[in-house]
């Protein structure tokens, strides 16, 4: 095989963090090459360098055999460069082909631009209808979109950051069939992902960064999952453990339960019902967009429903709002940690104040004790190992994993008797992810109930004692979730959506 | 190539410097105005600036008249910038004024010419009263339809200014007047004056009251639940509903709280310097008071000190006018500028600037 991509001594320094120190490694035509580190290990910022959005302090590229240095993405799109990013930017009202068309240099007219996209799609085993609204495609389906915005182009490289958190088991193995057809084509692939089963099933070669230098290089394959969480973190990872606990009673009930979605895109919930015990874990999965964010919602009392149907042992709290909650202990975390669970700009005392104020005791009369409310956000700052030079920085200027810690830590330290947390790992790295994990067996241990909402269903799988899935705002019956096979999850989780008749040639 | 680059945290230092660089930019650019207009800009900008306090004959006369300006303006601001904290915007604070002063005005006019200590706090209640009256209405059809509140705050000052010439005219005209327009002046009435606390120093209660507004403003900004919600309200909305804040019950009270000090900066003014109730006795110091806010950062010690700067380019910008011949428009075209320039150099306090290549890939 060729060489398409050859990295040599790339270096950049931030203010205070250097994100990459002499980066080198070589990416071959058609081949696979996974980038795998930590969170804050350096991995996006390689990456943003690649597709010309950072410009590296020292250190050069060399694409084909010439020097490639890309000002901005549009010439690292010229030069065969295309990106899939985690967060997707396409905007809901309008239609597939009319986001593709805004992304691209001189699109083409519309009813052309459709046809290829058909093509395209097909090719690819990705089908995908030009003329639906973006704002009713399901997660898959908008990545899609994404990943077709990227072929149009021809690309030579495909990085691919995060692709499959957002997918159900059978949408991940379609997304694998066509990239292994595009790699089998010749196109390289830069695959950036935390999950080490993917990357042994997907990759050719993998990368390891650890604080911004190359640590390893290996072919995963030949490693076991174990082996390459180590080469990450640099030391053995502790996998969550919990001793077998029996459960106790009933302290959540939800019966009934139909909430109206707030935004226009959004999903209602109908008729959701499940139970949670004392000690016990209850894992929700399901496809992003599905009521995930609503059934949070309505559980933290951010959106008021029918006062019986959701009961805290007997009584009913349905319509109490987020501070009447708090106080009777059921505590929420959110999934989007900047701007709903967190305000970024603000630090991470006044973060701490902005649920602990009633259980902590932060206020007299509603005049803030700023002492004591420092004095919690330095206690989560040290029981989560939370990074960060003090509780006076703001939100914003913390990675995301560090912010999830903070964020997960400052309710568990809250003595929940009802958590609900929603994604409590997402874009976090390994080791900071396990120590979530711990965290929330070892609240259920100590006798709350816990409901986890996560689309990474190895996670779910780990820590819940009963699954159940959301599914257009439906929530399966939960059934325990010790022997499901993924075959069982995903149909759950409704299936590949809209995929009847996947087929690639390859 | 010049590109801007956010910063992780907002940086301290231009949060204070953007204001003092603002007023900077705005003289240069007043200058070169007023050098168009045929005047010595060096000139211009000392009469406005050092003269109303320095010079050694009207000093006398301006000086006192920088807390009376500045006092109704910090007092408006204070309300306002709660509100815009939160992303709540009254932007009709000049009626609200003008209703708290109507009304305040009432009730003395009522009790003329009765001498009793109670007109003036009666007063006092009725302008304050009178101003979160008017700043319900757009908060209740915000809060119930979901209507714009800027712009149904905005267009209320046209109503509050045509009720305010209809009472001038008819309902509160002066009966011993001759038949002119305006109302009895209050100045003339002890008990329900609103004369100088401190002679010589333009101090009078609406002063007072500002200087209070500031103190409380602090305390409630920084150390309470209340002023907490209201600053992530206008961060983070979202987090703010998940803080248990309740948007319809904040914007009640923001629009409340700049609704009845406005009312009460009326209500002083009408008393005071003022005198009477007139057609014209509004100086627009409500909208003035929305440059105020943004100048002090809707900080209150900031807003203290944009107000006294601001009432200085009044008085300077009277002066400016009587000594140099200035028209009237270029000294508001000057405080316009003092915004936008504000506005402008805003944008170095979340972003630093990087100049460096462009490069062909």
């Amino acid at each position: 095989m060729t060489t398409l991509l050859t990295i040599e001594g790339l270096t950049k320094a931030y203010p205070g963090v250097v994100a990459n120190s002499d980066v080198s490694f070589a990416i071959a035509e058609g081949e696979v090459h996974a980038l795998l580190g930590e969170n804050g290990a350096g991995k996006s910022t390689l990456v943003k360098m690649i597709y010309g959005l950072v410009k590296p302090d020292s250190g050069r590229m060399i694409l084909h055999g010439h020097p490639y240095e890309p000002a901005e993405p549009r010439a690292a799109r010229a030069a065969g460069v295309a990106m899939v990013f985690q967060h997707f930017s396409l905007f809901d009202a309008l239609n597939v082909a009319e986001n593709i068309s805004l992304g691209m240099e001189s699109p083409p007219p519309r009813r052309q631009l459709a046809a290829r996209i058909r093509e395209v799609s097909d090719a690819y085993g990705l089908p995908l209808d030009p003329d639906r609204t973006v704002g009713e495609l399901s997660a898959g389906e908008r990545q899609r979109v994404e990943i077709i915005r990227c072929l149009l182009q021809d690309p030579k490289l495909l990085i691919m950051d995060e692709p499959t958190s957002v997918l159900t088991p059978q949408e991940v193995e379609i997304l694998f069939r066509t990239l292994r057809k595009l790699s089998s084509e010749g196109t390289a692939i830069l695959y950036i992902s935390h999950k080490l089963e993917e990357i042994r099933t997907l990759c050719d070669s993998a990368t390891i960064l650890r604080r911004g230098k190359v640590v390893d290089s290996c072919n995963p394959r030949e490693k076991s999952a174990a082996e390459l969480a180590e080469l990450m973190v640099g030391s053995k990872l502790q996998t969550p453990s919990r001793p077998g606990a029996t459960p106790g009673e009933i302290v959540l009930d939800v019966a009934g339960l139909s909430v109206r979605s707030a935004s226009a895109f959004g999903t209602s919930l109908r008729d959701v019902t499940f139970t949670v015990r004392a000690g016990e874990i209850l894992g929700i999965g399901g496809v992003a967009g599905n009521g995930q964010d609503e059934l949070l919602a309505a559980l933290s009392g951010e959106a008021q429903a029918r006062a019986g149907s959701i009961r805290l042992r007997g009584t009913p709290i349905g319509a109490l709002g987020p501070n009447q909650r708090r106080r009777i202990a059921i505590l929420a975390a959110p999934e989007e940690r900047l701007g709903h669970a967190a305000a970024p700009d603000m630090s991470l005392t006044e973060n701490a104040l902005l649920t602990g104020a009633i259980r902590e005791g932060l206020t007299t009369r509603g005049f803030l004790k700023w002492p004591a409310a420092r004095a919690f956000a330095e206690r989560v700052i040290t029981a989560f190992d939370v990074r960060t030079p003090g509780p006076a920085n703001a939100a914003r200027s913390l990675s995301g994993g560090n912010l999830q810690k903070f964020v997960i830590g400052r309710e568990v330290l809250q003595r929940p008797e009802v958590l609900v947390v929603n994604q409590p790992t997402w874009g976090v790295d390994a080791a900071a992810a396990a120590a979530i994990r711990q965290a929330l067996l070892d609240l259920a241990e100590n006798g709350a109930a816990v409901v986890v909402i996560s689309q990474d269903l190895d996670e779910l799988m780990e820590i819940s004692d009963r699954f159940a899935a959301l599914n257009e705002g439906r929530l399966s019956p939960p059934r325990p979730a010790r022997g499901l096979t993924m075959e069982e999850i995903g149909l759950m989780m409704g299936g590949a959506h809209d995929m009847e008749t996947p087929h690639v040639d390859a | 190539m010049i590109r801007l680059e956010k910063r992780p945290t907002p940086s301290r230092f231009w949060t204070l410097a953007t204001p003092l660089l603002a007023v900077i930019l705005t003289m240069i650019a007043g200058g070169l105005l007023f050098a168009f207009l045929g005047k010595d800009p060096l000139e211009a900008i000392r009469t406005i600036f050092w003269d109303p306090l320095f010079h050694p004959q009207f000093a006398s006369y301006s000086r006192p008249q920088l807390l009376v300006k500045a006092g109704p303006l910090i007092l408006i601001a204070i309300g306002l910038s709660l509100g815009f904290r939160a992303g709540i915007w009254n932007i009709g604070a000049e009626g609200q004024y003008i209703i708290g002063a109507i009304c305040g005005a009432g009730v003395a006019l009522a009790f003329y010419p009765l001498e009793a200590w109670y007109v003036f706090p009666l007063m006092v209640i009725a302008g304050a009263l009178g101003g979160w009256a008017w700043a319900m209405i757009p908060a209740l059809l915000k809060t119930r339809f979901r209507t714009n509140e800027i712009l149904v705050s905005l267009l209320l000052v046209y109503v509050a200014e045509e009720l305010l010439a209809s009472m001038a005219l008819g309902l509160m005209r002066n009966p011993a007047g001759g038949g002119f327009p305006g109302s009895r002046n209050l100045q003339q009435y002890p008990a329900a004056a609103n004369g100088e606390l401190i002679a010589g120093t333009g101090m009078h209660w609406g002063v007072a009251a500002a200087f209070i507004a500031v103190i409380l403003a602090y305390v409630l900004l920084n150390r309470h639940m209340l002023g907490f919600h209201i600053r992530l309200t206008g961060q983070s909305p979202r987090a703010a509903r998940f803080a248990g804040v309740r948007p319809n019950a904040l914007i009640l009270i923001c629009l409340g709280t700049s609704g009845a000090l406005a009312g009460l900066a009326g209500l002083f003014e009408v008393a005071g310097p003022a005198g009477q109730i007139s057609i014209d006795f509004n100086q627009g110091y409500g909208f003035t008071a929305i440059i105020v806010a943004f100048l002090g950062r809707l900080h209150p010690v900031g807003i203290l000190l944009a107000g006294l700067l601001m009432g200085l380019t009044y008085i300077g910008g009277d002066l400016a006018q009587f000594m140099l011949g200035l028209p009237a428009a270029a000294i508001q075209a000057f405080q316009g500028m003092l915004l936008f320039f504000l506005l402008g150099v805003d944008v170095l306090t979340n972003y630093r600037i990087r100049i460096g290549r462009t490069e062909a890939a």
